[in-house]
């Protein structure tokens, strides 16, 4: 039931707001509204209890097994979410002054060091609201620095064939044309489609290291080399940095632009989506277009560094400085782990996805890329199983809902068919793994047996499968009282 | 180890299981002379409990001062409820719901907001979220821009009113798009969009007109003639609104003859704190037919097998992980967790309470400045009637005022100085509805005593300045 659906005409939550309405006389008749909005009225309780009600029909990390593949679906500390919180920083306004805000911009300040250090980058801004901002941000700062350099016939942007969707969508948001370049059997860049498409029009290349399809790029260097050589940039789609943290470093690859999700390798919550942050860092020769505002020290406080300090700077991304409560809680967490605590995550991102591999390839599931080491994540592909018993990676997503294990990505990267992209993370059990491994084998088993209890999936959840051609073509997307 | 479960036997079960002797030799693909050391410049890790010492100390030291600084971001309580219930685990740490069956909780809320929405808004349609007010300014820009098919000029008139960091982050997000965004002029007596300069362009190919209610004055602008201007021109009208003064302020839907085409706006007062500038919402509504150029998520009801009402995600067609370097926006996620506070919120007050609350607001604001006039040398600036904020024009530095002022622990306004030089000497006051008396009589007495009585004053400053 929705909660208009319990409104009753009057009545009222009545703590909750002043209690006389204050007269507006100063605001002209022809200005003000005319009846109150049509909201619902519904007394403290009854939202209370709806919304505890509406929590309980969703998944989430704190309730289930969540290994959605490249979205890092990690334990997120509830310390980091109290901290945040403290009234002290809640209440800061973002126009407070320099004075009233250092210990905010301590906490900033330290997050851009800590940023450097584990890409290799030589200056991070923390403004971009999240991953899609940072790559718009990555790729506008690769514009402005050709533009720069009086270099305007650089027109295009190179992107695998595997690459997010957001990648295409952000560099032509910038401008330029996108050259799509294929992937390997293996997983790795086609070398020599690159060196087919790279030229004078060439401004740069997107990037993911591992790629998307879960496997680290090897002939990065070469890569990076031949892009410079032709006077291109290139962007590191860094959404995910828990495979590499303290073990390989986007500066060192040769990357000029990086963008960091910190709602995934620094583990702030993911809210049902978002808000996310997405934080960028880059090489020296693009330092001057860094969007502001940032937070320079100079040993005694912290200043804001704005667009007069950073004239060349692509500017500001949002009204303020970003997701400053999304930054504090990454910045609390990396304060948490510290120096070993970041190489560990890489190493346990890094175990759990390959003893789950090893595990489903070993009872009989197809690896996408079977030769080769998972990093935080892999992909498996049900071909086999769609063609021989019918049942789709769809019909298995939805079933592994009704045995309590959130699915994982499903049907991405586009470029393998059937395929599910399984990134279970570093702070899951053994225990948990080997659950899931138990799960597909009883999923597969009943798919030979009984399809149509993995076809018509799922069962137990709070609605069976929804039609969503019914939701495209006959658009409901608000309530509206009913006509009496 | 912190937040890692496996055991010393865990560890070599799971690596005999892979067949390989530890887990560096998992790394093994990557390029060796590609590793790096050590992270030398990041400190050791901390247990929660001396973390938590050196937060508290960090919160502390900002001081907590009385705030009369709207300029985009307000300061309205919010019940207690609303983050209660938006930091259960099962909201805070759920995903974009793909998997719409295990996700309905989320899904059937953000329903919810989408009408509420469109309640406070009069408008057919609303998204769920974008990143905030002024990014949600450039993606209407955007979307009015492919949604005007008449129009080939791509000309936007943008109000020097609107707020100057709207302008700026507009301007970073549209430029790559050859839009031309033509600055209108505002009338220096009443604060509000000079309509004779609109006038100007009449007959012009204009794609479309920005339409700030109130604007960053606070002032109420003509929004019905600036409405039928858009209409008669064949421009697209957005709005950019305070979903709170929405409450007791015409909607957008009904202004003009036939209402706006875009509504978009800032969804920080509805139970969002200040929270230093984010994350906050961005809210976006349109009329039915645009809803196909319309960015971020949209969510629909539908039906399930059993023809049981459910939520799922729809007109996914518009979107990046369907159509790539064609989508509407390259937007992905979207402001969830925000999108749940200012769900119960606006639930929790209901729209007389909201009004209430705007209303309690617009009387603080009123009071305030008849508080500040009072003294010598202050005075307002422009003639416009407001909603809760208002510009004051000062007999003195303001930089030096709101540097004085926020010594004495007191926040005391947004000094327009460097956006609006032509202004003078003024600042920008807001007191919500949760400014006391007391605070607002303090506020005077500090004020009166820095710009009168200055050498009297015997209050040492708290802070040190920058």
């Amino acid at each position: 039931m929705l909660i208009f659906e319990q409104s009753q005409s009057g009545r009222r939550a009545t703590a909750q707001a002043p209690g006389n309405a204050a007269t507006l006389k100063s605001i002209p008749e022809s200005l003000r509204r005319k009846q109150p909005a049509a909201l619902p009225e519904v007394s403290e309780m009854q939202s209370v209890r709806h919304y505890t009600r509406l929590s309980r029909k969703n998944f989430s990390i704190d309730t289930h097994f969540y290994p959605l593949g490249s979205c890092t679906m990690k334990y997120n500390p509830r310390g980091c979410n109290t901290l945040a919180m403290l009234p002290g920083f809640v209440a800061r306004h973002p126009y407070a002054p320099e004075s009233h805000s250092q210990g905010f911009m301590a906490c900033m300040y330290e997050l851009q060091e800590i940023l450097k250090e584990v890409t290799g980058m030589r200056e991070v801004s923390l403004t971009p609201a999240a991953g899609a901002q940072g790559e718009f941000t990555g790729i506008a700062m690769i514009k402005a620095y050709h533009d720069a350099n009086g270099d305007h016939e650089r027109s295009e942007i190179i992107v695998p064939d595997a690459a997010h969707g957001t990648n295409p969508a952000s560099a032509v948001m910038c401008g330029y044309k996108v050259r799509e370049i294929p992937t390997m059997k293996d997983g790795d860049i086609d070398i020599d489609a690159l060196k087919s498409v790279l030229g004078p029009q060439t401004a740069g290349i997107m990037l993911t290291n591992p790629s998307t399809v879960g496997v680290f790029e090897r002939r990065i260097r070469e890569i990076s080399d031949l892009v410079h050589k032709a006077g291109g940039l290139l962007y590191y789609d860094g959404a995910n940095l828990n495979a590499i943290l303290g073990k390989v470093r986007p500066g060192d690859m040769g990357f000029d632009a990086i963008h960091m999700n910190l709602h995934k390798t620094f583990s702030t919550p993911h809210g049902g989506g978002g808000p996310g942050a997405g934080p960028v860092g880059v090489s020296e020769r693009l330092i001057p277009f860094l969007p502001v505002p940032m937070v320079d020290y100079d040993g005694d406080s912290y200043q804001w560094l704005t667009q007069t300090e950073r004239p060349q700077s692509i500017g500001q991304l949002t009204a303020f400085g970003g997701n400053s409560g999304v930054l504090l809680r990454a910045y609390i967490y990396a304060k948490m782990l510290g120096r070993e605590g970041m190489v560990r995550v890489a190493e346990y991102a890094t175990l759990n996805a390959n003893y789950l591999m090893k595990l489903l390839t070993d009872s009989g599931f197809q690896a996408a890329y079977p030769e080769r080491r998972a990093s935080h994540e892999f992909i498996l592909t049900l071909k086999k199983e769609a063609n021989e018993l019918g049942v789709s990676t769809m019909d298995f997503a939805k079933r592994m809902l009704d045995y309590g294990v959130h699915a994982p990505t499903t049907y991405f990267p586009l470029l393998i068919p059937e395929c599910l992209l399984i990134e279970p993370t570093e702070t899951e059990s053994m225990e948990e793994l080997d659950n899931f491994v138990e799960v597909m084998q009883k999923i597969r088993h009943e798919a030979e047996h009984q399809p149509e209890i993995v076809t018509s999936a799922p069962h137990s959840m709070p609605v069976k499968r929804l039609d969503d051609v019914k939701a495209a073509r006959e658009l409901d997307l608000r309530w509206q009282t009913p006509e009496l | 180890m912190p937040f890692i479960p496996h055991t010393e036997e865990d560890v070599n079960r799971m690596l005999s299981s892979i067949g390989v002797d530890s887990i560096e030799s998992l790394f093994d693909e990557i390029p060796e002379d590609l590793k790096c050391g050590d992270l030398d410049a990041i400190p050791a890790g901390m247990s929660e409990m001396e973390i938590t010492v050196l937060m508290h100390q960090r919160a502390a030291a900002d001081g907590q001062p009385d705030c009369f600084i709207g300029a985009g971001a307000y300061d309205h309580h919010i019940p207690a409820a609303v983050w209660e219930l938006a930091t259960r685990g099962e909201f805070y740490t759920a995903y974009t719901p793909y998997q719409a069956e295990a996700s309905q909780g989320t899904l059937q809320l953000l329903y919810e907001y989408q009408s509420m929405m469109t309640a406070l808004t009069g408008m057919d349609v609303s998204n769920a979220s974008l990143y905030d007010g002024a990014s949600a300014a450039a993606e209407s820009i955007l979307m009015a821009v492919r949604a005007n098919r008449k129009s080939k000029s791509r000309r936007v008139l943008l109000p020097r009113s609107l707020h100057p960091a709207y302008r700026k982050t507009v301007q970073t997000i549209v430029q790559h798009q050859k839009i031309d965004l033509i600055e209108l002029p505002f009338d220096t007596t009443s604060g509000k969009t000079d309509l004779d300069a609109l006038d100007n362009y009449s007959g012009d190919d204009i794609t479309a007109l920005v339409i700030p209610q109130p604007n960053f004055f606070g002032a109420l602008e003509d929004v019905d003639a600036l409405t039928n201007w858009a209409m008669s021109n064949g421009a697209i009208s957005i709005a950019v609104v305070n979903p709170l003064a929405l409450s007791i302020l015409k909607p957008p839907g009904e202004w003009g003859d036939e209402g706006v085409d875009i509504c978009c706006g800032e969804g920080q007062p509805l139970g969002i704190p200040l929270s230093s500038g984010g994350p906050y919402l961005g809210f976006m509504c349109c009329r039915q037919q645009h809803v196909r150029q319309m960015p971020g998520r949209i969510i629909g009801a539908t039906e399930d097998l059993d023809g049981k009402r459910g939520y799922s995600l729809t007109l996914q067609a518009r979107e990046q992980h369907i159509r790539r370097s064609k989508a509407t926006s390259n937007i992905c996620t979207n402001q969830g967790l925000m999108v749940t506070a200012a769900t119960i919120y606006m639930a929790l007050l209901g729209g007389e309470g909201m009004a209430h609350t705007a209303a309690a607001a617009h009387a603080n604001t009123g009071k305030l400045v008849e508080k500040l006039c009072s003294i010598d040398g202050v005075d307002t600036l422009f003639s416009s009637p407001v909603f809760h904020e208002r510009v004051l024009k000062i007999n003195a530095s303001p930089k030096n005022v709101l540097r004085s002022l926020a010594a004495h622990n007191l926040l005391g306004g947004y000094d327009l100085g460097a956006e609006y030089p032509e202004l003078g000497d003024a600042i920008l006051v807001c007191a919500t509805e949760k400014r006391t008396e007391q605070q607002i009589e303090s506020f005077r007495d500090k004020l009166d005593r820095i710009m009168n009585r200055q050498a009297k004053c015997p209050v040492t400053p708290k802070f040190d300045q920058p």
